[in-house]
């Protein structure tokens, strides 16, 4: 069996509304998730953090068949691919995390604060973490970055610098009151309040 | 090796807000996405252990008591980039409507009935050409409530991972010939004629099996290319 030459990328199609069978079906279905919401081991270094929030669309409506992912670097900024130079082999943080919105279109990732990962420039970044989102109605996932409220270096971030600054707090999570590591970070696809999204 | 990942190649992708498609309408941002340069947080991706792939997650017409009903069919393929390399021990996903076109999601009331012996859900991972594999049934259409007498051709949806962040696809395959192709707003949401027949399996009668199933091709190309091509003119 030969493999084709090709004239380009497999188009993206929408998630649909069946997926979590599939893909989150956490214990409603005979069948086992691949990935959890929960990226902590018991050995993962780090500052432990909780991000929610909660998925909305152009109406104001909440989405209630959302699918998030994330990706990030570790407390000291590796990610755990052997394509970053950097990340030590076997890390128990594995940095991807998957999450199904409920009934009221929330999410939760439990994880840890990433550390400081280098721009384009070799300049470094502010921590965040990459976030996709796939649902019914988005024929091609959408890309944003989540920020965090407490970090000095968000003023220094060359992709923050990029966005307007009536629009930055969009990316931005807002630590909960009372707590010390709750954030909240809702997306909004579209309307007066719009995440913004990154074309990667 | 070091991958790039030009944006144009996006624009294989569908128009995200295709109107014909009524829910991508609230669904789509308004205002125009922001260009970044790429950085190891894009460049970078998942890597997954054996413990995420059972030995046979790719077969789904064995994960029940009894066999499901409906036409049982191969479908494999290559997972490539787009200088055609290989992209190994990447996860590939998949989950369907049984033969019936019903699925066994909970929110799917389609008067179709359930296989008690079909869930619908696979995956494997490529090996290291690249290849995987699936056995299956094949699904059936299903009508939805887009516009009057909307059915979507059959299809089997597929999520891939690749080499970074930036290169994970959720697709559909489809099956060659379907007469309600020229119907389908989903379908039909990627324009360019080629881009859309890069969706749709091929029969393989080469790997069909005797006696036992019909075997369909579908090799799925994600973005990616070498950062130094060998032609230099
Ligand atoms: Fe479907």
């Amino acid at each position: 069996m030969s493999k084709p030459r090709p004239d380009g990328i497999t188009p993206s199609q929408t998630v649909g509304p069946y997926f979590k069978y599939g893909l989150t079906p956490n214990g409603e279905y005979a069948w086992n998730d691949a990935f959890t919401s929960n990226l902590l081991t018991s050995d993962t270094s780090g500052e432990r953090i909780r991000v929610e929030g909660t998925v909305y669309d152009g109406d104001g409506d909440v989405i209630a068949d959302c699918i998030l992912e994330i990706w990030q670097a570790d407390a000291q900024g590796h990610f755990s691919d052997p394509q970053d130079a950097h990340a030590p082999p076997n890390s128990p943080f594995n940095g991807f995390g998957r999450c199904d919105t409920d009934k009221s279109g929330g999410y939760v990732f439990d994880t840890i604060k990433p550390g400081v990962v280098p721009d384009a420039d070799g300049k470094p970044q502010a921590p965040h973490i990459l976030l996709a989102v796939f649902a019914r109605g988005m024929l091609l996932h959408l890309y944003t970055r989540i920020y965090f409220d407490d970090e000095a270096a968000n003023t220094s971030d060359s992709v923050l610098a990029l966005v307007s600054s009536d629009r930055r707090a969009t990316l931005i999570a807002k630590r909960k009151a009372g707590t010390n590591n709750v954030y909240t970070f809702d997306v909004h696809l579209q309307g007066d309040n719009e995440t913004v999204f990154f074309d990667v | 090796m070091t991958l790039i990942y030009p944006v144009a190649s996006n624009s294989a992708h569908p128009a995200r807000l295709s109107p014909a498609y009524r829910s991508s309408i609230k669904r789509t941002p308004s205002k125009p996405l922001i260009p970044i340069r790429h950085t190891l947080s894009e460049l970078t991706g998942p890597v997954y252990g054996h413990e995420t792939v059972r030995k046979h997650d790719n077969d789904l017409t064995i994960q029940s008591k009894g066999e499901p009903l409906g036409e049982r069919i191969i479908v494999h393929g290559y997972i490539l980039d787009e200088d055609g390399r290989a992209v190994p021990n990447t996860l590939v996903e998949l989950w369907q409507a049984n033969a019936c076109g019903r699925y066994i999601h909970v929110v799917d009331q389609h008067p179709a009935p359930l296989d008690p012996n079909f869930t619908g859900a696979g995956r494997t991972q490529s090996d290291a050409a690249g290849y995987y594999k699936f056995i299956t049934i094949k699904p059936g259409a299903y009508p939805w409530g887009n516009h009057h007498n909307a059915w979507r051709p059959a299809h089997i949806h597929f999520s891939v991972f690749g080499h970074s962040f930036i290169s994970r696809l959720v697709t559909q395959m489809y099956f060659p010939g379907d007469p309600l192709f020229p119907f389908d707003p989903i379908f039909n949401s990627v324009t360019d004629g080629k881009a859309r027949a890069r969706m749709i399996s091929s029969f393989d009668l080469e790997n069909t099996e005797p006696e036992w199933a019909l075997c369909y091709r579908f090799d799925i190309v994600l973005r990616g290319r070498n950062a130094t091509p060998m032609e230099s003119k």
